[in-house]
């Protein structure tokens, strides 16, 4: 195949996958196959887009103008193409995954569940290769629609509400601020085409920009990329939780987020440039900014007793790890960024693979409900630990590399003109992974060690009214409380948390050639 | 042939209307009307085509030249105002027969037919005409058609609504009248080119080749009698309240076509008349009419949107909108830079597009569940699926969301505004499409997440013969949402025509 065969097939097969979702919809087993082998064919796609583009060939192609001067066109780069692998892999395991899950929870309307993810997946991909800020804006925006039905799925009150803050987040802020931000940086670039080193370079050097404009478009896009998390925007994250939890691994943890920071870090190379963001000094305040949404995310995340809750404010944190990373602007701290998208990807999902596991098992969703639970599901709360050191930054986990690269970046700002105040923000990922260990770790621990509580009946009812909010899940599959008492969740919920546990590890030995795929973004 | 195809037109659903009322059975009429009017659109069709073709068509009716006959005058912009005009109205005539049937009572419904192509006619004739008491003559039949149409419903209260709309249609007419009287008085020639050139006659250069007018207090009162009668009809925030009542009571089928259509050729007017006729620099250098514009137009677009949140009635709701969008085009038109203008045709078409369907999609669940009050529509989502989808495609165009129609007009408005550095209008714009999303989406929650009402448990899907053309529409929305060639291409011309410059 030639490459924009290759390129349109690859944007195609989610499409199609959506397409016999809906034909096979009367036999759920022929619609789960078609779907994990139409996502095989796409990771084969993508592996040999990926072995052009790595190997530093040009793959691009102009789909057509949408609007007069702003055309839908795609040009994949090596950030891209890394996102574009991660999600394409994650999404056969995650398909697998959510046939266990949705099945064991007898949940209604799957073919629209698997349609709205086979979307999610498409955005993420036409995101990922897009060559312009418009093309990434509008697959930016369909991936808020097409999620905004698995965040609802349960149709009852309590996921009504969530996907309106859901929504009311993301739209507000990706309407209000970032169209605001395309629009003015078209005023004042010409253009919106991705370049390597930046569009907005020429007018600072020529001044026809202020700094302050430059610091206000800057924010403008930094709270505009909702999607990103960037508190106090984060909001819509664990709001989110109420989705079925193959959703929120997928999408929550890996495709919708990740389009955000990947946003913020395609605008911090391509859009300013690092050269400028580093020389003008206007993204320090953003530094900060990601400094302190990490370090509060994840004190908050300490206080959630709600495992998903906890681990979306998790990823709140850890996503502002690579905004911080696009901020600093440094080359280290770029690659940091780009490749803690691949690792806290693999971390976090198999995170949520583990929450969603332990609750289709046992029905419990409160962390200090699971002592002892370790025992009875060892793969789990195994996957779960090596997992948490990929997000801590412990080895053998891929997140050792990507939050090491994020510190050079800035011990070199430190050093850079004197500037010792970045040190601060070495101090505030230091302390950012200590509460991270404090945060994961217990869990594993006693479900390994700590010694099963057993509730009376009236002692489980109370804890239930305790955590008033409850989960809607809870109600319609109290029934099936008893059959899963004991023992492991199903095979096709453990297999594919073993498998994304196994490649946290394995991210930690390929660091170094992500490094250098990730190396030309740096270069002008 | 082809060479009449201007005046065909109008003059064919003109014809047909009388002829619909010698029609005794009412299949027969309605298959006559729908002929009528997809021939209507096959011919604003050709007539675009030619258009773009060969430039501006005049048109010379009964081969009595101009100033003494009536001419009619034929460019991209009007053509393209002709094309989604006759083109709702087919789409909307091919829904049409089963709603009427439940809405209208059976002795008046072969009436509907006729004034609806009456309307039609109208409508077509206030776009097309090159000649100023021709305008006032067609605004006149298409606002006498709509009163009547109105008070077909079956609401007690669609005789007031009407009634209301006549009184305020009425002195729109009128002032509109007063205008043509008094250009007339300055000009001696009715015809729009005519007048143009008369008035530029009237004009003086100054050493710096900048136009100033002398003795302009009869133009001037002109302009402002004329642009207030407009505004009536095209219901501009301080003079917008016949239209919520009118939209609300009026049939689901009148509703569609007007929503779409009516609003829409009175803003063409008032686009012919400041850019055609009065010239940019005077209408905007003379009357501080372009401040005055945009600060309504915000005031609307705000208090519309607003309105729309607290509405129960889904008409209703949809009416205020309708009010707020109208704002936006407002908006474009005085922008004077080819951008703005583009936007504002552009989000003509689309809005008509989009309106067009929602409130088909209104007029689905009102056929299944008797109501349009916000609470019957609980938990439809299950019972209706498809027509609450549709609700959702297209609400998602009137929020503006990339892939649909709404976001092109938006973007390109956006950066016209943003291209005059006027941050206000772009933040006003931006937050406004907020309030959007709220009143849209207020009622996708209560289709979807609600436990379905009595009503709604004994209803099911509405009918095909109604679907299919409210999917029709949605699709159309779409696709101008992704391929914009045929709508800002052509916006695009017309602005850069209107605006005397040649095309980029």
């Amino acid at each position: 195949m030639t490459q924009d065969q290759l390129l349109y097939a690859s944007l195609g097969l989610p499409l199609l996958a959506l397409v016999l979702n809906y034909l096979f919809s009367s036999s759920p087993n022929l619609r789960d196959t078609t779907t994990v082998v139409v996502a095989s064919f796409l990771l084969y796609v993508n592996v040999s887009l990926a072995s052009l583009v790595f190997s530093g060939e040009r793959v691009a192609s102009e789909l057509f103008e949408m609007v007069p001067g702003f055309k839908i066109a795609f040009e994949i780069e090596p950030l891209g193409m890394l996102f574009a692998l991660v999600a394409s892999s994650l999404w056969i395991l995650t398909t697998i995954y959510g046939v266990g899950y949705m099945r064991a929870h007898h949940e209604e309307n799957q073919t629209r569940f698997f349609g709205c993810f086979a979307v999610a997946i498409f955005s993420a991909l036409a995101a990922a290769y897009s060559q312009n800020l418009f093309t990434l804006f509008i697959a930016y925006e369909l991936m808020t629609i097409s999620t905004y039905p698995l965040v609802t799925h349960h149709g009852t009150t309590e996921a009504r509400n969530g996907g309106r803050v859901y929504l009311g987040i993301l739209f507000s802020t990706s309407i209000g601020f970032l169209m605001l931000a395309l629009a003015w940086t078209y005023q004042i670039a010409g253009t919106l085409d991705f370049q390597l080193g930046g569009i907005l370079a020429d007018a600072y050097a020529s001044e026809r920009v202020s700094t302050t404009q430059l610091t206000i478009l800057l924010a403008l896009y930094a709270f505009g990329i909702g999607k990103a998390a960037l508190m106090p925007i984060h909001r819509w994250l664990p709001a989110a939780m109420v989705a079925p939890t193959p959703v929120s691994a997928l999408l929550h943890a890996v495709a919708v987020v990740k389009v955000g920071v990947f946003f913020v870090l395609k605008v911090s190379v391509y859009v300013f440039g690092i050269e400028l963001l580093h020389h003008s000094q206007i993204s320090v305040w953003l530094c900060y900014a990601a400094g302190i949404s990490l370090v509060l995310a994840s004190l908050v995340a300490m206080t959630k007793d709600n495992l998903k809750a906890r681990l979306a404010y998790s990823t709140v944190g850890q996503l502002s790890y690579i905004t911080l990373g696009a901020a600093l602007a440094t080359p280290n701290s770029v690659i940091g960024g780009g490749m803690h998208i691949a690792m806290h990807a693999v971390g976090k999902i198999t995170l949520f693979f583990c929450a969603g596991a332990i609750y289709v098992a046992t029905h419990k969703k409160y962390i200090s409900e699971m002592k002892g639970l370790g025992r009875q599901m060892p793969f789990t709360f195994g996957a779960f630990l090596i997992a948490s050191l990929c997000i801590i930054g412990l080895p053998p986990g891929g997140g050792a590399w990507s939050k090491w690269f994020l510190a050079t970046g800035t011990v070199e700002r430190a050093l850079d003109g004197g500037q010792t105040h970045f040190y601060f923000l070495t101090a505030a990922l230091m302390i950012s992974s200590l509460l991270n260990i404090a945060y994961l770790i217990p869990i594993p621990m006693q479900a390994f060690l700590g010694k099963p509580d057993v509730p009376t009946e009236a002692d489980a009812h109370g804890h239930q009214s305790a955590h008033g909010h409850h989960d809607s899940i809870q109600q319609h599959d109290d029934h099936s409380n008893q059959e899963h008492s004991s023992g492991e969740a199903p095979l096709a919920c453990v297999i594919p948390l073993c498998c994304t546990a196994l490649g946290s590890v394995a991210l930690f030995f390929v660091a170094g050639w992500i490094y250098e795929i990730l190396l030309p973004i740096t270069q002008k | 042939m082809i060479e009449h195809l201007p005046i065909l037109q109008v003059v064919v659903p003109m014809i047909a209307a009388p002829v619909c009322l010698m029609l005794v059975n009412r299949r027969l009429i309605y298959l006559f009307s729908l002929a009528v009017c997809w021939l209507s659109f096959a011919i604003s069709v050709a007539l675009l085509g030619q258009v773009l073709d060969q430039g501006m068509i005049r048109y010379e009716i009964g081969n009595w030249p101009p100033p003494y006959g009536i001419e009619y005058v034929v460019d991209p912009l009007n053509a393209f105002v002709a094309l989604f005009v006759t083109g709702i109205a087919a789409v909307v005539m091919t829904y049409a027969p089963k709603s009427v049937a439940v809405e209208i009572p059976e002795a008046k419904q072969h009436y509907f037919y006729a004034l609806f192509l009456v309307c039609l006619t109208g409508l077509l004739g206030i776009a097309l005409t090159g000649d100023l008491f021709n305008i006032f003559v067609f605004l006149e039949i298409s606002s006498l058609s709509t009163y009547a149409l109105i008070s077909l419903g079956n609401s007690r209260r669609a005789p007031l609504a009407a009634l209301q709309y006549l009184i305020m249609g009425t002195i729109g007419g009128t002032f509109f009248l007063i205008g043509v009287g008094l250009l007339y008085q300055m000009t001696g020639t009715l015809n729009l080119l005519d007048v143009s050139m008369r008035l530029r006659e009237l004009a003086l250069v100054d050493e710096e080749g900048v136009y100033y007018f002398q003795q302009t207090r009869t133009l001037r009162v002109a302009l402002a009698f004329m642009t207030v009668g407009l505004a009536i009809k095209m219901a501009v925030f301080p003079v917008h309240n016949w239209l919520p009542n009118a939209y609300t009571y009026a049939p689901n089928v009148v509703t569609s076509f007007l929503a779409a259509t009516a609003s829409k050729v009175a803003v063409y007017a008032l686009i012919r008349l400041i850019y055609t006729v009065f010239t940019v620099q005077f209408a905007y250098d003379l009357l501080p009419m372009r401040f005055e514009l945009i600060v309504l137009s915000l005031i609307g677009i705000f208090a519309a949107s607003l309105a729309a949140i607290y509405q129960t009635n889904v008409k209703r709701l949809l009416a205020y909108s309708s009010v707020a969008q109208l704002g936006y085009m407002i908006l474009g038109v005085n922008m004077i830079n080819p951008s703005g203008l583009t936007g504002a045709i552009v989000h003509m078409f689309n809005h008509a597009i989009i309106k067009g369907a929602l409130f088909m999609v209104v007029g689905c669940f009102a056929y299944r569940l008797g109501s349009v009050q916000l609470d019957d529509w609980r938990g439809a989502g299950r019972r209706l699926p498809w027509t609450s989808f549709a609700w959702v495609l297209g609400g998602l165009g009137l929020i503006g969301v990339p892939l649909t129609a709404g976001f092109v007009s938006k973007w390109i408005l956006l950066m016209a505004f943003v291209s005059n550095e006027n941050w206000i209008l772009a933040g006003a714009m931006l937050i406004s499409s907020l309030l959007a999303v709220v009143y849209i989406w207020k009622v996708v929650e209560v289709v979807y997440f609600s436990e379905p009402s009595p009503k709604v448990l004994e209803s099911k899907e509405a009918p095909w013969s109604m679907l299919v053309p409210t999917y029709v529409l949605i699709t159309v929305m779409i696709f101008f949402g992704c391929h914009t060639t045929y709508s800002a291409g052509i916006a695009r011309r017309a602005a850069f025509m209107l605006l005397g410059v040649p095309v980029e």
